[in-house]
């Protein structure tokens, strides 16, 4: 893998260095951004907030009902109880099994879908730098298109703070 | 007090994780050691058959039983307060969700452990798991103890998961902090996070809806517990109010625990820059408001029965009252209501030495309430020639004292090695000095009032 980035010690300074990167024509996606904690005053981490999780929990939730439908419901028929005169399939009680496992199935599809589009656990060498634990904001571009390197140096270096890394030759 | 900066606040953290004091072995052998005893009496007991328990007609569910209700109360401290503050966006809620969400697992583990002692073959409790079996039995899905399995596997599931997401980027940075093995078992835990906004975009995400979820569930656990209760013609158990009844007594114990467990992390991690007296001095009004409704509930039960005055329940009702179970009853009204209330209604006495000595009454006032409502309801039901008494045997006395200890035990070691606040949350919330608090009327703002 090969990178260039910066590291910033404010969320200004990164937040110059991602709008410099835009200028300089990267594209979005090619920017990577990284911090120890969520920066939500700033611009550059509302990039990549469109997300399916919310319908994705809903359908994880959807199955869950089904099979807490289809279990007690099978179990009842398949397996009659002398219930005097009571219906075979009580569905009062089973109300709560359905219940338990919506939420159950709603919960893992949440967990799944975070695992899977954050990309967790991590597969292959990624851009990153121990010093982000030290409060401070990486951004910047890996596998920079051959010829593109000294704008995004350039780019990076638009706050007087940011100290300039690179991995590998790019 | 200086106002901690965002490294100090790791450095703090991280503390207890990367130096170990003698105290702590000292510490944790004590507690293992009367664990190991619990474990001792359990396999005793498994070995001698349930005579030596005091355990025998008509009542047949005692100390275990109180006990797993207890413990599931205590597992409603943390997730769903934690799931209720993260939903309300409360600023003050930072350093104190992690320490809620670790007691709602441990007292989960241990509560759902009860019913596994009290069988009498406990290797076969997989009997109980629905599975297709070359029996052909399947459980019965119109028995509160089936329901019961759901609603524990999922809340277990769904703490589990709710302490753990947010615990990723943590170990992320004690990865980054340690070296050797310490650092590759904190990279394994970390999944490879490295904190990009998308990352912190799907986490932040993900624990809304978790939280969004987890609060029914929560509900829905201690209502079902009641439930193995309410569903069986017993004098004073068969009563609709039972679900919303233990349900608000498990939130009233979990929040006693929760303060009893951040004052003593406090005390002894010396937390004192992150967990501020206005931290208290919240939860010990949410545990008025708790002990209030408790006595609200136990008033309104009450007060149904004995205008009823139906002959079964009586029975029932008086032997609490003025029977052999009174000192009990009373006892439970003192530390439950009589004790906690002046403390945590007048703010001078609403300290944080005030709210650990109510909640430590309430912890115990709620136990005898589990008991009071198990035993003295199958020592006297419909037919007095079927009226029984209980009294603890050692081996259930020990092994109820050992699970306090293996709450603690485990309490000790999770924050031995995970810290015990979050601390990406508390530097992204900004973290309040004490002189940023704001005073007791507007610590809603609290979020807000740290620039």
């Amino acid at each position: 893998m090969k990178a260039v980035y910066a590291l910033y010690p404010d969320g200004a300074s990164a937040q110059r260095a991602v709008d410099g990167l835009r200028a300089a024509g990267v594209a979005e996606r090619d920017i990577t951004v990284i911090s120890a904690m969520p920066m939500e005053d700033y611009e550059f981490s509302h990039k990549d907030k469109a997300t399916w999780i919310w319908w994705i929990a809903s359908g994880g939730g959807l199955v869950g009902l089904c099979l807490g439908t289809w279990l007690p419901w099978m179990t009842e028929t398949a397996w009659p109880l002398q219930t005097g005169n009571m219906p075979i399939v009580s569905w009062w009680t089973n109300l709560i099994v359905m219940f338990e496992l919506t939420m159950l199935g709603g919960i893992l599809a949440t967990v799944i879908t975070l695992l899977v589009t954050a990309r967790l656990p991590g597969r292959g060498p990624e851009l990153y730098d121990p010093e982000v634990t030290d409060e401070k904001i990486l951004v910047g571009v890996k596998n920079p298109r051959e010829g593109s390197v000294p704008e995004i140096e350039r780019a990076l270096l638009s706050s007087p703070a940011a100290r300039l890394k690179t991995i590998g030759t790019p | 007090m200086s106002e901690p900066t965002a490294l100090r606040i790791s450095d703090d953290l991280l503390r207890p994780l990367l130096r170990t004091s003698w105290r702590f072995y000292v510490l944790v052998a004590f507690l293992g050691s009367i664990v190991l005893m619990g474990l001792g009496s359990w396999f005793y007991q498994m070995y001698r058959g349930f005579g030596i328990t005091g355990i025998n007609n008509p009542v047949y569910w005692a100390f275990y039983i109180t006990n797993f209700v207890f413990w599931i109360g205590i597992s409603h401290a943390g997730t769903l307060i934690s799931a209720i503050l993260r939903l309300a966006n409360a600023g003050w809620r930072r350093p104190v969700t992690r320490c809620a969400e670790v007691i709602t697992v441990f007292a989960l583990m241990i509560g759902a452990l009860f019913p596994i002692i009290h069988l009498g073959r406990p290797w076969l409790f997989f009997w109980l798991i629905p599975y297709p079996n070359h029996r052909g039995i399947w459980p019965n899905f119109r028995s509160p103890l089936v329901w019961d399995f759901f609603a524990i596997t999922t809340y277990l599931v769904g703490s589990l998961l709710f302490l753990f997401l947010p615990m990723i980027p943590d170990f992320a940075l004690v990865r980054d902090k340690s070296t050797g093995l310490r650092r590759k078992i904190y990279g394994a835990l970390a999944l490879g996070w490295r904190g990009t906004t998308k990352q912190w975009n799907r986490l932040e995400t993900a624990m809304q809806i978790m939280a969004i979820a987890i609060i029914p569930v929560a509900v829905s656990v201690h209502t079902i517990v009641s439930f193995d209760f309410s569903m069986a013609p017993v004098p004073m158990w068969h009563s609709t109010v039972f679900g919303p009844y233990f349900v608000a007594g498990a939130i009233f114990s979990g929040i006693a625990g929760l303060i009893v467990a951040m004052a003593t992390l406090r005390k002894f991690l010396h937390l004192e820059d992150y967990l501020h007296p206005v931290h208290f001095q919240n939860l010990g009004k949410l545990l008025l408001l708790m002990s209030l409704l408790w006595t609200y509930f136990v008033f309104a039960e009450r007060l149904t029965i004995w205008y009823g005055n139906e002959p079964s329940e009586m029975a029932v009702f008086w032997v609490t009252q003025r029977g052999s179970f009174a000192p009990l009853f009373w006892t439970m009204v003192i530390c439950n209501f009589v004790l906690p209330f002046p403390i945590l209604a007048i703010k001078k006495l609403r300290t944080i030495g005030g709210c650990v000595v109510a909640s430590s009454g309430v912890l115990v006032g709620m136990w005898l309430e589990r008991f009071l409502i198990v035993v003295p309801s199958l020592g006297h039901k419909y037919l007095p020639y079927s009226w029984g008494v209980y009294s603890p045997r050692p081996v259930e006395i020990m092994i109820t004292i050992s699970t306090f200890a293996a709450m603690t035990l485990l309490y000790v070691l999770f924050a031995k090695f995970v810290p015990i606040i979050s601390i990406w949350e508390l530097k992204a919330g900004g973290h309040p000095s004490p002189a940023l608090i704001p005073p007791a009327t507007a610590e809603h703002a609290l979020g807000e009032a740290y620039p």
